[in-house]
């Protein structure tokens, strides 16, 4: 029996042939990712280690992004620790604000991550770089801190399900939508400690911001990570933002699947997932009557150029319906001003929206955005838990940059078309 | 090794932002989160939750954010042991990380009730549930895992 693509990066980072799933081994680690949340917890983990020192400085990402630029005094304390540690140990990888963005938009942006790569992160979108064809998993502050410490993780191989996805989507659809799909499919839990491995000529259908949005939401199916073969665009995207060599692994013929899902992406149709669990999804010819109050535009999941493009085109020459608000959070300081050269944010201004700097912000109730008692948004985030964007009253719903854009300009959830697009 | 106390049942998909809102990280002292464990779901459990008291749900306990500090939350409540159908899998990791107790057993997940008295034993891996006079097997801990939560913790287990 062969090896799935997971299974292969595992294998050759753990010095092994051959890996079986079930197997528990241990991987050397290319990055080691901590935020301005976790990396303090997992930095007074280390302080407690015998060993104080990191294993390479090179191979440690700081990126101090959910409360910043600092919210409060307690949060700018959390980043005040980060700060000093990066600088005691002279990390190569730490962004301070004016060069930081969103995390899992930043690291593959600057070229730290690229396909073959095994990465553990202390925040749960470390998935993200699957769209690379890497294998990157999600960890708490202690495994973050035993892996800057020692390079090196446990891991039990996973087992996989395939999603091989066929066809062209339509205009309008994106990887949101199909990966809103997908987890509309299977449930929270239904790629639970597996692999989901993407496969299919529809690939070639994706734009790398859209495999990047669906690797992203892997872990809101509970996988361990999800992971996309590595084609001509993938190799365009890792020359254009990475130095580094990178190594293309392919799963074998043979390789076992749990479970095989055929996607055909011409079918699909625009989704929202309703509160308060991102499983909770309808078409968007089933979703009905819903007047929103707020509408956010960003996160690690949707805060790259190709969502901003997508956001303008449909608020280009409308406004943002009257006491809706609509905040824009370009991911990185590099979207930010390709947004701005662009006039994609003039476009937003002219709307009546706002646009923040990159911060993780309200995608997780922390600042710029929170949500009263009762309120309602559409957001391109990535998790519509109970008061997870403010009061346990208020509801969220997931949607692509499109469905968001076009909410705005009604103020109920409502598609392009609605709007003649 | 073994746990004793009163259950707090919760059901499906428990995630770690209700376990530990998000507004309450800009904190990671255990004292202070454990003021604020489960407050989006059962504003209550702070008030009613005592020493040794044992946590049941159902599927996917501790899914979403990678967010250590829900463990950590749920340990300095006093909480013993989490009993769940399944746990998300890096709940699971930093739950064993930080020293807390949790077993997966469907049968004792689906049957015990809240405000039942629960008893486990970690080396056989018994759940007896004695309000109902039940008793389910989980999953026993192996070695290594009862040393670390020993320790309080993996980082401790290594350095000693």
């Amino acid at each position: 029996m062969g090896m799935t693509m997971t299974q292969k990066i595992l294998a050759a980072h753990a010095g092994l042939d051959k890996v079986d799933a079930g197997q528990l081994i241990m991987a050397d680690l290319d990055l080691v990712l901590g935020n301005d949340v976790t990396a303090p917890v997992a930095i007074h983990e280390m302080e407690k280690m015998n060993s104080k020192g990191v294993f390479d400085k090179d191979k440690i990402a700081l990126v101090p992004d959910h409360f910043t630029p600092n919210k409060d005094i307690k949060s700018a304390e959390h980043c005040k620790c980060v700060r000093e540690f990066a600088a005691e140990h002279n990390i190569t990888n730490y962004f301070e604000i004016g060069e930081m963005g969103i995390e899992h938009a930043l690291l593959p942006e600057k070229g730290l991550v690229v396909a073959g790569d095994v990465v553990i992160g202390a925040d749960s979108h470390t998935c993200t770089y699957g769209a690379l064809g890497a294998f990157s998993t999600g960890v708490g502050s202690t495994d973050m801190a035993a892996g800057m410490a020692t390079g090196k993780a446990w891991f039990k191989v996973p087992s996989a399900l395939k999603f091989e996805l066929v066809g062209k989507p339509s205009s309008w659809v994106s990887g949101k939508d199909v990966i809103l799909h997908i987890i509309g499919l299977i449930g929270v839990d239904g790629a639970l400690y597996k692999s989901m491995e993407f496969v299919g000529d529809g690939i070639a259908n994706l734009s790398m911001d859209d495999r990047f949005t669906m690797a992203n939401m892997a872990i809101e199916a509970g996988a361990k990570n999800g992971i996309f073969p590595v084609d001509d665009k993938t190799e365009q995207y890792m020359k254009e933002h990475a130095t580094r060599e990178y190594e293309i692994y392919e799963a074998d013929e043979d390789a076992e699947y749990e479970k095989t899902y055929v996607i055909d992406l011409s079918t699909l149709k625009s989704t929202v997932a309703f509160p308060h669990l991102p499983e909770n999804t309808r078409t968007i010819d089933e979703v009905g009557d819903i007047k929103i109050d707020q509408v956010v535009i960003g996160s690690c999941t949707n805060g790259r150029i190709d969502d901003l493009r997508v956001a303008a085109k449909v608020l280009e020459g409308r406004k943002v319906a009257k006491g809706l608000r609509l905040i824009i959070f370009p991911a990185t300081q590099a979207i930010y001003l390709k947004a701005m050269e662009e006039g994609l944010l003039s476009t937003f201004i002219k709307a009546g929206g706002v646009v923040s700097t990159p911060t993780c912000g309200p995608c997780l109730g922390g600042h710029m955005g929170i949500l009263a008692s009762g309120e309602k948004a559409v957001a391109t985030t990535n998790r519509n838990f109970v008061g997870r964007m403010g009061h346990v009253e208020s509801e969220i719903y997931l949607a692509s940059p499109a469905i968001a854009a076009a909410s705005a300009v009604t103020g109920k959830i409502s598609s392009p078309a609605d709007l003649g697009l | 090794m073994k746990a004793h106390g009163t259950v707090h049942k919760y059901g499906d998909n428990v995630d770690t932002d209700v376990i530990i809102p998000a507004r309450y990280l800009n904190s990671s002292d255990p004292a202070e989160l454990a003021k604020k464990c489960m407050e989006d779901i059962d504003a209550e459990f702070v008030t009613r939750v005592k020493p040794g008291d044992i946590m049941v749900a159902n599927k996917n306990f501790g899914c979403g954010s990678s967010r250590e500090h829900a463990p950590i939350a749920i340990k300095a409540a006093g909480i013993s042991c989490v009993i769940a159908e399944t746990f998300a899998r890096i709940f699971y990791r930093n739950a064993i990380n930080i020293g807390l107790p949790i077993i997966e057993c469907p049968e004792a997940a689906k049957e015990i009730a809240a405000g039942d008295e629960v008893e486990i034993d970690f080396d056989s891996g018994k759940i007896y549930d004695l309000t109902k006079g039940t008793e389910y097997q989980g999953q026993p801990f192996p070695e290594f895992m009862q040393k670390i939560i020993k320790a309080e913790g993996l980082i401790n287990y290594i350095n000693s």
